[in-house]
Order: C-alpha cells, then sequence, then structure tokens
C-alpha cells in the first residue's frame, strides 16, 4: 500500500512548504531541469513528504485528448479502472508512466497514463447529455470516490502533474523530468504537518486544466468543503488545497466567472476595503462577496494556479505566506524565496513581492507584459 | 581574511564555517556566491567581525546576533535580525518581510524597500535602542506592536506612494520618522503624529549620517526635509479592551 489516498483519521491536512513557477508567455518550451534547480533551492522548506510538479505543453502529439495520470496501489485495481475507461472512453494510447528509480526515490505506486477522450455513445448518454469536460470530472470523482487503490492524479489535456512522497529533486529525477519540456512549470515541495506524507497527496493537485500548488493552511475548509459537496465535488483527500482547485474549477469553468473575478473571490477584499471604493465596484465586489462568501479562502496562503491560459500566483489578504516574483525577457517566475528564482536567471529584469491578495496574473498572448500585482481595474 | 565560495554549499556548513573561523580570531569574512542559505550569522558574537555577502542570502540573516556587522551587497529574503541583540546590518538592495522581529538592539539599514512587518514587536530597554532604517518603502504591518526602538521610514524612491495598510497598529512603544507627512487619520488609532522638533532632529542625525556613510549617499537631501514624529497614544493600548475605563 503506497497511501494513495487518504486514509488517515485527520479532519485536514495543513502543511509548510516551497512552491515555484516558471511560465513563457510566448509558449518558448524549457525541460524540467529549470524547475528542478529553482525548487531545490528551497529544499529545507519541505522534509521529504512531499514533492511535485506540474507541466503544460508536454503531449503536443495528443494536445486534443484527456491525459489521465492514475496511481494503483494493486493490479486489479488497474484492471477495474481500465474496465471502466473502456466503457467510457476512447483509449487512444496507454503506457507506463516512465520513471527511474533512484537511491532516493524507490518505493511507489504504479504508474500509469492514458490519452483518451469520452466516447458519445457511452452508458451515461441514457440519463443526461453532458460535456466532455463535464463527463471527464464526474469520471475522476468517480474513480477516486468508488475504486480502492486508484487515484487519478492528472486529468487535462497537454498537461500533466509528476507528483510522489520525496523530497522535489528526487521526483524530478524519478519521473525524469529532465528529458519532459513545457512552456509552463510549477513545483512544490512539501512540508506536511498534521498526517504522514501520501503519494496522492503531494502538490500539484489538478482537475481537467487547472493545477494548484500551495503553500499555507485554509482555515475556512470546513464551509468551502460543504459548499463544494452542493456541487457535487468529492473532496476524497481532506486537504486544503484540494478545495481550491475544485473551488476555481466551479466558478471559472462552471460559473464562467473571468479569472481576475474568480481570484477576488477567493481573497477577497476586506469590507472596509470595499467601502471606500467606486459606486460601481462596491457593488461588485459586495455582490460577490454575498454570493461566494463560502468560497472565500480565510488563513495563511501563497499558491500558484496553472491553467491552460496562463498562470497566477497570489497570496492571502495580509500575507502571511511569502511570495516573491521576477521577469527576464518573456520569462516570469515566482516562487516562496527569491533564491530559488536567481538560482535559474541570476538577473532578472525586474524583481517584486506581489502585495496580499493581489494576484500576479501572466497569460499566454502576443504582446504579454506580467501583471505587477497592481490594483485590479475591472 | 577568509573568503568563503558559498555555490552549492548548504547553510550548516557555511555558518559552520563561520563560527570556526571567528573561534580562531578571523575578523572579516568574504562570502561568494550566497544564493538561500538561511541563517547567515545566526547568534554570532564579536564586536569587530564583519561579513561580506555577496548573493542573496536566506531567511533570518543575522537572526539573534550580538555585535557583528554584516554588509549584503544584494536583496535579502525574509526575517532580517529576527530577535537581533547588537551589531549592524546594512543591506543594499531590498528586504523580505518581517525585518527585525522583536529586535532589541543595533541597527538594520536598508537602502532599498522592506517587504511586510518591519520592525513587528520591535522592543527597547534602557541603553538598549533597536534602530531600522529604511532608504524606500514599506508594505503594511508596519511597526506594528511595537515597544520600543527606533525605525525611520525615508521614501526616497517612489516617494508618493505610501499605501500600506495597518501602519503602527498596536503600537505602544519607541518612536517612529517619517519623512513625508501622510493622512495620519487613515492609518492607525493607537499612535499620534508630530512635526519632528529641533531635539528629535539632533538625536536623528547621528544615525542618518551613519546610514549616508554606510551607503555612500549624500545626506544632504536627506536631512534637508522636516521629518514627522510618530509615537504611542498610550503604553497600553489594549488595556480596556473587555474591561471599561
Amino acid at each position: 500500500m503506497f497511501r494513495i489516498k487518504n486514509k488517515f483519521n485527520a479532519e485536514r491536512d495543513i502543511s509548510g512548504c516551497g512552491l515555484c513557477g516558471i511560465i513563457n508567455a510566448k509558449k518558448v518550451k524549457t525541460n524540467g531541469g529549470d524547475i528542478k534547480r529553482a525548487i531545490s533551492v528551497e529544499h529545507d522548506r519541505g522534509n521529504g513528504l512531499g514533492g511535485g510538479f506540474a507541466v503544460y505543453g508536454n503531449y503536443p502529439d495528443y494536445a486534443e485528448l484527456y491525459a489521465f495520470h492514475i496511481m494503483y496501489d494493486n493490479l486489479p485495481a488497474k484492471a477495474d479502472v481500465e474496465e471502466y475507461l473502456k466503457n467510457n472512453f476512447i483509449i487512444e494510447k496507454e503506457e507506463p508512466i516512465p520513471t527511474f528509480r533512484t537511491s532516493k526515490i524507490y518505493d511507489h505506486p504504479y504508474l500509469h497514463r492514458y490519452f483518451i477522450k469520452p466516447k458519445s455513445d457511452r452508458p451515461d448518454k441514457l440519463f443526461h447529455e453532458l460535456g466532455d469536460d463535464d463527463f471527464v470530472v464526474n469520471s475522476v470523482m468517480l474513480i477516486n470516490q468508488n475504486y480502492d487503490g486508484a487515484y487519478v492524479f492528472s486529468s487535462g489535456k497537454n498537461m500533466g502533474a509528476f507528483k510522489g512522497v520525496g523530497y522535489p529533486e528526487d521526483i524530478a529525477d524519478f519521473y525524469k523530468l529532465e528529458e519532459i519540456e513545457g512552456y509552463m512549470w510549477t513545483a512544490h515541495n512539501r512540508f506536511p504537518t498534521n498526517t504522514p506524507g501520501w503519494w496522492g497527496g503531494a502538490h500539484p493537485f489538478t482537475l481537467l486544466d487547472w493545477s494548484i500548488v500551495h503553500n499555507g493552511e485554509i482555515s475556512s475548509y470546513g464551509i468551502n468543503k460543504r459548499y463544494l459537496e452542493m456541487y457535487k465535488y468529492n473532496l476524497a483527500l481532506r486537504t486544503d488545497t484540494e478545495v481550491i482547485t475544485y473551488i476555481l474549477d466551479l466558478l471559472i469553468r462552471k460559473h464562467k466567472l473571468p479569472v481576475r473575478l474568480a481570484l477576488t473571490v477567493l481573497a477577497s477584499p476586506f469590507y472596509q476595503k470595499i467601502d471606500k471604493m467606486d459606486d460601481d465596484k462596491k457593488e461588485l465586489f459586495t455582490a460577490l462577496r454575498q454570493i461566494y462568501g463560502s468560497a472565500l479562502l480565510n488563513g495563511p496562503f501563497a499558491i500558484v494556479f496553472g491553467y491552460s491560459n496562463g498562470m497566477v500566483a497570489m497570496n492571502d489578504r495580509i500575507k502571511l505566506r511569502p511570495l516573491v516574483a521576477a521577469a527576464m525577457g518573456d520569462f516570469t517566475y515566482v516562487a516562496s524565496e527569491e533564491a530559488a528564482i536567481r538560482a535559474v536567471c541570476p538577473s532578472p529584469d525586474i524583481v517584486w513581492s506581489p502585495k496580499a491578495g493581489e494576484p500576479v496574473i501572466v497569460e499566454f498572448e502576443e504582446k504579454n507584459i506580467p501583471q505587477k500585482g497592481g490594483l485590479i481595474s475591472l | 581574511m577568509i573568503t568563503i565560495d558559498a555555490a552549492g554549499m548548504h547553510y550548516k556548513e557555511l555558518n559552520r564555517l563561520i563560527r570556526e573561523g571567528i573561534e580562531k580570531g578571523i575578523r572579516k569574512f568574504f562570502l561568494e556566491n550566497v544564493n538561500g542559505q538561511y541563517y547567515i550569522g545566526d547568534g554570532i558574537k564579536g564586536d569587530d567581525v564583519v561579513i561580506n555577502i555577496n548573493g542573496i542570502p536566506g531567511n533570518d540573516l543575522g537572526a539573534f546576533m550580538d555585535g557583528p556587522t554584516l554588509i549584503a551587497n544584494n536583496n535579502v529574503q525574509d526575517n532580517v535580525g529576527n530577535t537581533m541583540n547588537a551589531g549592524k546590518i546594512l543591506i543594499k538592495g531590498d528586504a523580505g518581510d518581517v525585518v527585525g522581529y522583536g529586535m532589541r538592539g543595533g541597527k538594520i539599514y536598508i537602502l532599498g524597500n522592506a517587504g511586510y512587518r518591519v520592525g513587528i514587536h520591535m522592543k527597547g530597554y534602557n541603553e538598549q535602542l533597536p534602530i531600522i532604517i529604511i532608504g524606500g518603502k514599506v508594505g503594511s504591518f508596519f511597526a506594528e506592536y511595537m515597544a520600543g526602538g527606533i525605525i525611520v521610514l525615508l521614501g526616497l524612491n517612489d516617494s508618493d506612494e505610501f499605501d500600506s495598510e495597518y501602519f503602527a497598529s498596536g503600537m505602544h512603544g519607541g518612536t517612529i520618522y517619517l519623512r513625508k507627512k501622510i493622512d495620519f487619520s487613515k492609518y492607525s488609532k493607537d499612535v499620534e503624529l508630530y512635526e519632528a522638533d529641533e531635539n528629535d532632529m539632533n538625536f536623528l542625525k547621528k544615525y542618518l549620517i551613519d546610514y549616508t556613510d554606510s551607503f555612500n549617499i549624500s545626506s544632504e537631501e536627506i536631512t534637508a526635509k522636516p521629518f514627522y514624529k510618530i509615537v504611542p497614544s498610550s503604553a497600553r493600548p489594549y488595556a480596556h479592551l473587555y474591561t471599561s475605563a
């Protein structure tokens, strides 16, 4: 048993951690060497009980297919899940995720990946007409909840999560990330404080194209969880980071909020600040707080959030976790510590500390300028 | 004098070399290629020890330090001078969050900006007078719960921007000097703003000159402008939080 699901008796899981992100706005690809070097500078922020990476642009040959990364505790679990996948998806390709056993990571679940798309005549069509994304979300929830010994840890298109129990630099070697290329990378070094380390509990957490790495603890977990359960999200892992991923999926994909607005739901301005806004803005922010009060994240956090259009780095509203950003040409870097950025980019054009609750957003576009965490203009 | 190439070195090894060097009588250290090593100069003693740092030192630079001088030629990360007791830290770039947390003596001079929570819970006692001087601007929670010592905010660059929140909330000791007048009603109920008088300026001048000398910059521009002084309105701002006066 490799602890791919949270069987521990803990209401939630909180941790201190280190994080990094690298994005090239023009989609120039780099291999995993840079992100590995950056996160390894933050080695001492973790304790070897969780390391992981998300990469975007790594499956160009299968860009239209959902890339499922699944961990299995045992082979019968694999057979059961594959039965489900065969009934519901066209499987274009499946293979073991390439790994390299090192002296550090030698003990791991069975890791397999599938490039798939939902069948147009799948059985659930008898009951409802779900879009492909919704069906994939339902399938991820179903497998993670009902298939013992199996856990889907990545399900997006042309992106993938690579994670496990170990220090991130060792996890990078284990998954041979230096042989993988992508235009956006995020990384996480975990220091779990309330539960032992387990494979599924490493960051990033992903759903479809969303990926989150997170340093901090969400004290509003209980409220957020109950809110998400109303929308049929299954919070199998009982960790606060999973909650952030699903809130963003709900707000951005389901409720179609622009990314910027969704972020102001997570780290909403305080009412005393809203009171000082112009009438239009005041009305908007008051409405967001009223409608999405249960999606507000309380507690200290720094997150790096990847999605198909770009990357966001953001702090809680009073900056209780570290976050530094830097830009060099088309590259933008974010990290818990400036030294992590300097390890791969010794002389950036600018280095800055994002303000509390004000996101750094970099989207893939031709003339992209990283937004310097200024006041959100709507 | 000793030069240590810290490239790829773990903080434990780097700090061991510094401590052993001091024990052997070395007084001048040059650290090259520092990148993220924590705890540099933590708890070390020796008023004549000088450590020159090239690169980005990691968190808790000079924590509990008791006498030496640290010169950081670039930016520094979080928690500089945490609970520092004596000595001097010169920062030629920007500093991260929580500068001088619970600091009880010595000086921290920053040429650039500093992050959130500068001087939080800083304290002084008798001849122990911790001093922080910041050349640029600061983030929110500046001087929160400040109990003693001196913080000077010069606002040399971006001097128009002063948008930090929760300024000096819960401050109940010490003095803050500002080189720029701010609309104080926006910031804190726990403190009062005055124009600095001649006594204040005489007191301040020696530190400002020490600051400008340390960075080799002109002192005239800095000392020319009038300063404003912020002091707590009460030594016990929360004495009646739960009870009537």
